[in-house]
């Protein structure tokens, strides 16, 4: 552990990646207090309006503040990420714990369920499912979560089958403990560390999603300001008001980059041999 | 099943309707007669207003998004091999750090965010390239060189957008690999007969680590045809990823189900081909047949 903090606070542009998550997450929890304007009250004298002194970042076409929206705007950005990613986990640990623990025909059945789901594209099955459900913000999270979580079952069987003939887990099936508590207690905290670091990974994945279905007017609908929301409502006015369409971008931009940069750091200082098997595509979401 | 049924008030009609569509059947039976017809590429019909049959929609219109999807896979290839080489062979310099750079930067960027900007940069205010479709409504009556070159400059900014990602995430994989094969023996022993740099990295360092590239380049076929749906959408190209959106908007069910039905079928021939391109690469791996080994 102590190898691991020594590490990872050599690697300045994770600390800096950390850094920007941490405050960012602040921003987000501390909203309310620290945006300027009502993100929801529209001012008709002061429509479009470029940035200034009192609307830093702009107004958009009702006259509501640029910047209050987006600080809003990352609460449900956060908010998405977080919930759809636990999602994510939590099925892809107890499916991936229960395959590499098991092994034989339950392996068979999750690892055929995870080649099933990783042949559909991503971004075609999350449209396919949304067209059948009502959109809401929990709908986007619950279902960014319900394709996401193929990655870290494959991650979770791969730690199982290694550290399940381990002495350790060996002595415990031999005093009678049940696989329920082999597995919960005694493989699971050994395979934690990859799956921190997906999570760390799958976090800005999930955040580019969803700004990608609210751009597209499939994701979380208004009155909720959301990042990709602001977009898709900026590109009808680019032409008058650039400013809602390139700072809404350059904040999903940081955000995904400090993530990847915090999730990179805290691979390569957990172990770099975990290069290989975590991460592969970064965090991208589709 | 349809969440999204509109609420109408000719109650006869919608029961017309429904059997029409085999809507009345139980769920299981629908699915099952669904199963049925698309072993024979029978879609039904659209629900749309126009009623065609699905499979003419999709055959309209995967040409374009199959045709796209490979030429940015083409261009990916071309572009992050040596990119990736040569930061590899110059580890940590100028050249490997600006790329280490663009790579995080790419990794970041949304795509429909970076499609706006450069619709806005190079379509508006510059009036460089045209920003939607792909072909001027006047093409037909354009002699044969300007209708070639007004559908590439048509493709010029989808295909940027599309290969950004890509680009970056694949040539870190092949300075990864890169790097691991240029630390192996073998390498150190063709140097040591004497064979050019050239040849030690371009033939026996680089067929070795080609080898995992081409499987990454198999696992991101669904990624870059996800890709289509942002890409197809923003440029206004009727492919399969525009049709997707359409289908959704509409709730135009028998299209959604058929759009899912051939990516998945795509990405299935992709992983095929990279799977039968790793003997090609590497002479030691051969596709078996059962019973001789």
């Amino acid at each position: 552990m102590i190898a691991f903090w020594r590490a990872l606070s050599k690697n300045r542009l994770a600390l800096i990646g950390g850094a920007i998550v941490l405050v960012l997450a602040l921003m987000a929890v501390a909203a309310p207090l620290v945006s300027p304007h009502d993100p929801h009250k529209p001012d008709v004298k002061r429509i479009l309006e470029s940035p200034s002194t009192r609307h830093w970042l702009g107004t958009d076409q009702i006259g509501r503040d640029v910047l209050s929206r987006m600080l809003y705007g990352a609460r449900v950005s956060l908010a998405v990420g977080f919930v759809s990613v636990g999602i994510a986990t939590a099925i892809g640990i107890a499916l991936g714990a229960g395959a590499g623990y098991h092994g034989g025909p339950v392996d068979g059945a999750v690892m055929r369920l995870v080649d099933l789901m990783l042949v559909f594209p991503r971004f075609f099955l999350l449209l396919a499912v949304l067209a059948f459900l009502k959109p809401s913000i929990w709908t986007i999270m619950v279902v960014i979560g319900l394709t996401g979580w193929m990655g870290v079952a494959r991650l979770v069987r791969a730690e199982f089958l290694a550290l399940k003939e381990r002495e350790f887990v060996i002595w415990s099936q031999s005093i009678g403990a049940s696989a329920f508590r082999i597995i919960w207690r005694h493989i699971l905290p050994n395979a934690m560390g990859p799956v921190l670091v997906a999570m760390t990974l799958g976090i800005p994945a999930a955040i580019l999603t969803e700004s990608g279905l609210s751009f597209l007017g499939l994701g979380v609908r208004p009155p909720y300001a959301t990042w990709g929301n602001i977009l898709n409502e900026g590109k009808e006015v680019i032409e008058l008001a650039w400013w809602l369409s390139v700072y809404p971008g350059l904040a999903i931009l940081v955000t995904v980059l400090s993530y990847n940069l915090l999730g990179e750091g805290i691979r390569d200082a957990l172990d770099p041999r975990l290069r290989q098997s975590v991460g592969r595509f970064g965090g991208r979401g589709r | 099943m349809i969440i999204g049924d509109p609420n109408p008030v000719d109650w006869v009609s919608v029961e017309q309707l429904r059997k029409l569509y085999g809507l009345d059947d139980p769920l299981h039976v629908q699915y099952w007669n669904w199963l049925k017809r698309i072993v024979f590429l029978d879609f039904g019909r659209s629900f749309a207003p126009h009623g065609r049959p699905v499979i003419h929609m999709i055959r309209e219109r995967l040409p374009i998004t199959l045709t796209l999807n490979v030429i940015e896979m083409l261009i990916i290839v071309a572009m992050a091999v040596p990119v990736g080489v040569t930061s590899a062979t110059r580890q940590y310099s100028a050249f490997d750090k600006a790329t280490t750079v663009f790579v995080f930067v790419g990794f970041a960027t949304p795509d429909f965010w970076l499609a706006v900007m450069l619709q806005i940069l190079f379509g508006v205010h510059m009036g460089w390239l045209p920003i939607s479709g792909l072909r001027l409504p006047v093409w037909e009556y354009l002699p044969f060189w300007q209708q070639q070159w007004d559908f590439a400059s048509h493709l010029i900014l989808p295909i940027t957008v599309a290969t950004f990602g890509g680009l970056a995430g694949f040539s870190r994989y092949m300075r990864q690999s890169m790097l691991e094969v240029i630390r192996q023996d073998y390498v150190q022993s063709a140097r040591a007969k004497g064979l050019p740099e050239s040849v030690v990295i371009g033939k026996h360092a680089l067929r070795n680590a080609m080898l995992p590239i081409v499987t990454v380049l198999g696992l991101s076929v669904p990624g870059l045809i996800g890709g289509s749906v942002i890409v197809e959408t923003i440029f206004a190209i009727p492919g399969m990823g525009q049709l997707m959106v359409q289908s959704v908007y509409e709730r135009d069910y028998p299209v959604i189900m058929a759009n899912l039905v051939i990516v998945a079928s795509l990405t299935l021939v992709a992983n095929l081909i990279a799977d039968l391109s790793y003997s090609l690469i590497d002479p030691r791996i051969r596709v078996s047949r059962r019973g001789r080994r």
